[in-house]
């Protein structure tokens, strides 16, 4: 009976240790570098929704949001400097730089900080990374492809910004898929930079010099863009890989029901953010086997999804995701196998 | 007057004691600032006004004080230096990459670097061009340099520079070491010796320095090689901190010197400058930009126009003040 009891109030303390987390008085700030695009709007705006609700469900005490007026990485420097002395728990970063910001990140670690980049990330070993899995869903977009074009035919590749981690990985991606799949070829390759005007300059010069083709691989954000040279230039449209972005679902949606075109489309979310809000708040709740690199999944919509999705995003705006509390530990759990 | 000897006397030491006053109150005035400064993060955040807290907000600091001594040497002559942020970033990235890797060749990129400021001073003298048209073409040069020597952010900072920029004194805090240091040799340097006073002449009355048969062209070419050897101190102070090199790092400090030197009590144009005051205005720039923005809480929305406004705010304090000054 003793033993019984004895029992019954360490379920009821494992119970009540799930139930209510010990957060409720810790303190998460978000450090961010940048502001002005509609993906960083985007960005906050889910940051906002979501704090907002776990500040007000005493789940944490405080989530405060601090931008810096540059782009530059001094500024945020101090900036995380600050947050350390302002006695938060916990920063959740999207960093100006993956390397230079180290010196600071490195500071706070030492001061019992939790540090949870994303997007942007860091390379200090003490912090976390949100990473989005970018190479599988390279994979993916040839994946996909396969199903819409199932003879295969020439690609076009359209590649993001020069130099950057995202675009060797969405790239690498790519050639793994195109490397499973023989039918495909890519004959050509442009550098559009997330941008559709420079997408759609890019793809319109090079089209002339190309044989026909049936399907573009992308990064997001160029797809509309090449959609509008095809266009100009009088060629068939091919299968455009789409990302996200309001432009390119509402030019689906117009596709489709023109003639029932298909096609697929995915990004990383800006609502990424809330999960690395969630990871700060996991760490914090005293959970240590959560790794530092957390690989997590994309956003994608498919032919049957995608329009439900698209009166919810602004105009000019592109498609996010808030994450729960529950996201983040399944996100966390798929990462520690 | 020099018909009334006894009156001139008397006059001339009443207004010496005036111009002196004055003097004092235009010298006390940044120190004024940054102690309100000090004053209202005290009051928001008193956890921050401690030795770890001191260190913590201040040591970014110094390379924003060496940027603008630097800024501060080309001010006096008269000149404005439009590229000395995106200076301190190319020797960011020479510290991160060269200077480790292969000392001999950092140490002469550095050399080299510093030398080609003395000729700018040369080419702005003898050409009689503008010296903002000359350095704003220059920081395209330097932006354009970094990216070539490091494409991709990273690199990492020399071991002994590390070391000295995470040196931990007993009692005082090193960045507030630094700065006395840098205060005190500056103010020697161009306050208290003879080819100081020639070199802020040469900004004040060039004229009168012409013909008493100085070289202009030699002031001229000391006081941008000086910009150049702080610009590079300021650079590597500044990887020290942050540990490893972006090329873009340093592009903000070409406007944070400007409005340092000017906090700190100087002119754009007379030679009229002042080290130490110039350091206290680097240290209030960099107190008022970030920690007392970061500890006041202002909505994410409003907080880049809220830094500009603070800037604003306390550069127009000083004009006022020394306006009523006069």
């Amino acid at each position: 009976m003793k033993k019984l009891f004895v029992l019954s109030t360490l379920a009821a303390m494992v119970a009540a240790g799930t139930a209510f987390a010990d957060t409720s008085g810790k303190k998460i700030a978000f450090s961010n570098n940048y502001a002005g695009n509609s993906w960083r709007q985007a960005m906050l705006d889910s940051y906002g929704i979501v704090t907002k609700k776990a500040v007000d469900d005493k789940i944490v005490g405080a989530a405060d949001v601090f931008t810096t007026a540059d782009k530059e990485v001094p500024t945020q420097a101090a900036q995380v400097q600050n947050l350390i002395l302002q006695g938060y728990d916990a920063i959740v970063i999207n960093a100006a730089s993956p390397d230079a910001l180290n010196g600071a990140i490195k500071q706070a670690c030492d001061a019992g900080i939790v540090v949870v980049s994303f997007d942007g990330t860091v390379t200090e070993p003490c912090a976390y990374r949100v990473v989005v899995d970018f190479k599988d869903m390279g994979k993916q977009e040839v994946e996909q492809m396969a199903k819409f074009q199932p003879k295969g035919g020439n690609l076009l590749e359209i590649r993001g910004l020069a130099g950057t981690s995202i675009d060797d990985a969405i790239h690498a991606g790519i050639l793994e898929g195109v490397a499973a799949h023989p039918e495909f070829k890519i004959v050509g390759s442009v550098t559009g930079d997330w941008d559709q005007t420079t997408a759609q300059k890019a793809v319109a010069t090079i089209l002339p010099s190309l044989p026909d083709i049936v399907g573009i691989v992308d990064q997001g954000g160029d797809g509309y863009g090449a959609a509008q040279a095809f266009a100009a230039a009088g060629k068939p449209r091919p299968t455009i890989i789409m990302g996200n972005r309001q432009d390119e679902l509402k030019w689906w949606k117009e596709q489709k029901d023109k003639d029932g075109y298909q096609t697929w489309s995915a990004s990383i979310a800006p609502g990424v953010s809330t999960l690395a809000f969630w990871v700060a708040q996991q760490v914090l709740d005293g959970r240590k086997d959560i790794p530092h690199d957390l690989l997590v999944p994309y956003l994608a919509f498919t032919q049957d999804d995608f329009e439900a999705a698209l009166p919810k995003i602004k105009e000019g705006g592109v498609a996010t995701h808030e994450y729960t509390q529950e996201d983040a530990i399944a996100a966390i759990k798929a990462n520690i196998k | 007057m020099s018909a009334t000897p006894i009156d001139t006397g008397f006059k001339g030491s009443a207004a010496r004691n005036a111009a002196a006053r004055a003097r004092l109150l235009r010298g006390l005035l940044p120190a004024l600032s940054l102690a309100l400064v000090l004053l209202a993060i005290a009051w928001l955040n008193p956890r921050a006004i401690s030795y770890f807290g001191f260190s913590l907000m201040l040591n970014l600091a110094i390379p924003i004080a060496l940027a603008t001594i630097a800024q501060m040497f080309v001010i006096s002559g008269n000149e404005l230096d439009l590229s000395i942020g995106t200076f301190v970033g190319f020797v960011g990235c020479v510290t991160a990459t060269w200077l480790k890797d292969a000392p001999l060749v950092g140490v002469a990129i550095l050399a080299g670097s510093i030398g080609i400021y003395a000729l700018l001073g040369a080419l702005i003298h003898l050409r009689n061009l503008p010296s903002i048209v000359v350095t704003l073409g220059m920081s395209f040069v330097w932006q354009g340099l970094a990216i070539l020597v490091l494409p991709k952010p990273g690199g990492k900072a020399p071991d002994w520079l590390l070391a000295i920029m995470s040196f931990k004194p007993l009692f005082i805090p090193f960045p507030i070491i630094a700065a006395l240091l840098i205060a005190a040799v500056v103010h020697f340097g161009l306050m208290r010796t003879s080819y100081g006073v020639i070199l802020r002449g040469s900004g004040g009355n060039p004229a009168a320095l012409r013909r008493a048969g100085w070289s202009l062209l030699k002031t001229k070419i000391v006081l941008f090689a000086l910009a150049g050897l702080f610009g590079v101190l300021s650079g590597m102070a500044l990887i020290g901190i942050t540990t490893s090199a972006d090329a873009n790092i340093g592009n903000g400090y070409t406007l944070l010197a400007i409005a340092g030197v000017i906090l700190g009590g100087g002119e754009f144009v007379g030679g009229r400058v002042s080290p130490i005051g110039a350091v206290i205005g680097a240290l209030t720039l960099a107190l008022a930009a970030s920690p007392l923005l970061t500890f006041m809480h202002i909505p994410p929305d409003w907080q880049v126009a809220a830094n500009g406004a603070i800037l604003i705010i306390v550069l127009a304090a000083r004009v006022l003040i020394s306006r009523r000054e006069r």
